[in-house]
């Protein structure tokens, strides 16, 4: 054996070492926990991983995305022992144990130089089902509506169709992007782009807009004014164990959840 | 000693007989898989009402990919229209025109090209095309327009590297004959070289062409997804590799099938592209 | 009115010419814009420092290795199947019904595009075979995707081994196995080297089959059984999310660098191997 054939040789053997320690999945020296579901809560429990980590340094929490949908079913099927899902449970779904974190307004947002900030809620219907297609007609520029929507299939979507289209099919020309950043990205790009994201990812990038009259803030989805919001859901099947569990208690403690409101989301202590 | 060579080599047989038949178990592997979750809602829903039907809303039972058809041809047509007159240029150039150290630089820059993930291209793209479609051409940006722009660039590699194998591959003879003739090196390659390379060269293309339509990653951030057919370029629209990608992590049960049926769709166009594609080059070669 | 040919044939290579330097010229402008708005960015801390507040922050270690995991182990996997095949198809066969059915298998195979690896991956490794996101289904299907390539590649360059070479080893009383050892595969290197490395290019810089497979988590990948990302599906998600203009051009840069670093090695290994063996 050369000297050749050991620098092909030591990186494969490197690579197959580096991957060869027990799995995060497995009961190791660390307590592991894999949470995985929707792309809307995805990035909070995220943030609230961070900082669990930092004060329980024997634990690993691995954040999935996937969607409500897949979240759920991978906790129905045991690959999972903690789901995330951004919509409430079908039917089928019930025998399901849900726990509410926190609960998160759908905001329709404008570009930031768009003067339109208030619509009533029969507008944006209007507007996402494709009779409303220009700007002109809401008293702005002569210009096509550029509508986001989420995909079918999507927490989000499901909730926006629920809770504003109320019945009334999102018109087939809306382009799609597959999470609420990226729609949040197109909004803040194209100044005549309008579209529907999760209020807490709302920040100076793109203008919400308040419907019918109601700005979309923690104190208005509080008061119950603001009426466009959906649960934020931990899924478990059955009872947690106690190492999950800790960190659903960490999520539902003060301190988690000032997180959360820091984050823009609302939740139970404030 | 004989004996242990003997024996060794029937080992060593029987080992490569192992690897390609795992080889080939992966490779059909795949195709089968595909089409064993694709057809049966071909079989439940109709062929037709799959592949003609107009609206695509699986949760509520319409599995219709047309418009995805048309707009993945569209695109891809659209991608043709971008890199097959320029591909081919540079291909011409490169064979007949380019000096040793120009093909050295030019080569490596084209094999470079050809390495550039689709993520930054699709990145660059909407960074910087799909504003300057907005700006000066009008609709969001998020358009056939500005996917058939990035994608004509994504198979300009294609198409370079292959019609230039078929430009290149022309016997020598034909050149000199045709400038014995008194032809201008013009003339040559319209008249001669480039008729003899034809189905080289329209391979190169129907290869672009398949390389275009699978595109996924730098469409889907282009393209605007929706589900409409374009009525104009500046219309967004969504591919069949775009619809799989966008909807793949939330889909269950009917709808989860109903992305493996545009997935066979897909397959199907492809495998007809590289076999009309490499009939082309080997009718070349039996010649 | 005729124009003079000669003419034509200036404005044509001028034409030619022009087109030509474009093509380039786009090359080196999306590099440029690459490095330029990225370099800035990626540093000593950014290589090797872990990603915070969803990478918004920090670097890019855990998809530095990601990417070196799957794109290598996906290699030593592919490389003993693929060649192996192409050794078995040139060597140990005739032509015939069953191996024109192979070369047509593998060909077709060829063009299907990355993302329905994606979704037969997603289905197939990560949900019906219960590994869940994780590098093992990443590997499995990338090797599927680069199989096609490497078998590809090694016929051609076998193939291309003149018989004489296995005509003489024979005479000298060489066996069948030790005449492919010693001789063809040598004589072959060249061509299957550009297969490898064309696939290992592919590796990393594929994002829709890896990010259904391999999954997106920013954790470091410590376990075959642990999902990660890889340069390519972190970059996409930095870009796609808006999180951070800044990182992902780092993170393009890396990429970038990464994948031209592989051409040059390609082509040094090749232009070596050639002049040791020719």
């Amino acid at each position: 054996m050369s000297f050749r054939h050991w620098v092909i040789l030591l990186p494969l053997v490197a690579a197959l070492l580096s991957c060869s320690g027990p799995s995060n999945d497995r009961p190791g020296k660390k307590h592991t926990i894999t949470i995985a579901g929707s792309t809307s809560v995805m990035p909070f429990t995220e943030k609230l991983a961070e900082h669990f980590m930092v004060d329980h340094k024997d634990f690993v929490i691995d954040v999935q995305g996937g969607g409500s949908t897949a979240g759920i079913q991978a906790v129905i099927n045991n690959t999972v022992e903690l789901g995330m899902s951004s919509r409430p449970l079908k039917d089928a779904e019930k025998r399901l144990n849900t726990i509410t974190i926190c609960y998160d307004g759908i905001v329709v947002v404008v570009h930031p130089n768009n003067p339109i900030s208030e619509l009533d809620l029969n507008m944006i219907r209007q507007i996402f089902s494709g009779r409303i297609s220009n700007w002109r007609q809401l008293g702005w520029v002569d210009r096509k509506i550029d509508a986001v929507s989420r995909e079918e299939g999507s927490g989000t979507r499901g909730a926006f169709e629920d809770l504003v289209m109320a019945g009334k099919e999102i018109d087939d020309g809306t382009m799609v992007q597959d999470s609420n950043g990226s729609v949040k990205e197109v909004v803040a790009t194209d100044p005549y782009a309008i579209g529907y994201i999760s209020m807490g990812l709302v920040d100076k990038k793109v203008r919400p807009v308040a419907i019918n009259g109601v700005a979309p803030s923690i104190r208005t989805i509080k008061s119950g004014r603001y009426k466009i919001v959906r649960p934020f859901l931990y899924v478990t099947n059955g009872e947690l164990d106690t190492k999950p569990s800790r960190f659903v208690d960490y999520v539902l403690s003060q301190e988690g959840q000032q997180i959360l409101r820091n984050e823009g989301l609302v939740g139970f202590y404030d | 000693m004989i004996d242990r060579t003997v024996l060794k080599e029937h080992f060593v047989k029987w080992v490569l007989v192992a690897f390609a038949l795992s080889s080939l178990l992966f490779l059909f592997l795949i195709f089968i898989f595909i089409l064993a979750e694709g057809l049966p809602l071909f079989l439940k829903v109709g062929v037709n009402k799959i592949i003609f039907g107009m609206k695509w809303a699986p949760t509520k039972g319409h599995f219709g990919i047309f418009p995805m058809i048309i707009s993945s041809f569209l695109v891809t047509v659209g991608a043709l229209i971008v890199g097959a007159p320029l591909g081919l240029s540079c291909a011409i150039y490169l064979s007949e025109y380019a000096g040793k150290r120009a093909r050295m630089l030019l080569k490596p820059a084209i094999e470079l090209l050809a390495g550039i993930p689709s993520v930054v291209f699709g990145f660059l793209g909407v960074i910087y095309i799909v504003p300057l479609v907005r700006n000066y051409l009008g609709g969001s940006g998020f358009s056939l327009i500005s996917t058939s722009l990035v994608l004509g660039v994504m198979i300009l590699p294609t198409i370079i590297s292959i019609s230039f194998d078929a430009l290149v591959s022309v016997p020598r003879t034909y050149r000199e004959g045709s400038a014995a003739m008194g032809a201008t090196k013009w003339q040559t390659i319209y008249k001669v070289i480039i008729p003899t390379a034809k189905s080289g060269i329209l391979a190169s293309f129907i290869l672009g062409m398949g390389r275009a339509i699978g595109e996924t990653m730098a469409v889907i951030m282009i393209a605007g997804n929706a589900l409409k057919i374009p009525t104009s370029i500046l219309d967004p629209l969504r591919t069949l590799t775009g619809n799989i990608a966008l909807e793949l992590a939330y889909a269950t049960g009917d709808h989860r099938l109903g992305l493996f049926s545009t997935g066979v769709v897909l397959m199907l166009i492809i495998m007809i592209l590289n076999y009309i594609a490499n009939f082309g080059i080997k009718r070349k070669i039996a010649k | 009115m005729r124009v003079n040919p000669r003419i034509i044939n200036r404005l044509v290579r001028m034409g030619l010419n022009v087109q030509a330097f474009f093509t380039v010229g786009i090359l080196i402008v999306i590099v440029a814009i690459i490095f330029f708005k990225g370099f800035p960015h990626t540093n000593f801390a950014f290589i090797f420092s872990f990603p915070e507040d969803m990478g918004r922050e920090g670097g890019i270690f855990p998809s530095i290795v990601g990417t070196i995991q799957l794109a290598l182990l996906s290699i030593l996997l592919a490389t003993p199947l693929g060649l192996g095949t192409a050794i078995f198809l040139t060597e140990y066969t005739k032509e015939s019904l069953f191996t024109k059915f192979i070369r047509f298998g593998v060909e077709s195979l060829a063009g299907i595009p990355s993302i329905l690896y994606g979704l037969f991956g997603f289905i197939f490794f990560v949900i019906k075979l219960k590994m869940g996101w994780s590098l093992l289904a990443g590997v499995l299907t990338m090797t599927i995707m680069i199989l096609p390539t490497i078998i590809r590649t090694s016929e051609e360059a076998i193939r291309a081994v003149p018989r004489q070479l296995r005509i003489v080893s024979y005479s000298l009383s060489a066996s069948k196995w030790e005449t492919i050892k010693k001789v063809v595969i040598p004589a072959a290197i060249p061509g299957i080297l550009t297969g490898i490395m064309l696939s290992i290019g592919r590796a990393v810089g594929e994002t829709a089959a890896i990010i259904f497979t391999m999954g997106s988590s920013l954790r470091l990948p410590l376990s075959i059984m642990d999902s990660g990302r890889t340069m390519a599906v972190h970059f996409y998600i930095l870009a796609r999310e808006g999180i951070s203009m800044e990182k992902a051009y780092g993170t393009a840069v890396v990429l970038v660098l990464s994948i031209l670093l592989i051409n040059v090695l390609a082509y040094y290994i090749m232009n070596k191997a050639i002049a040791r063996y020719s």
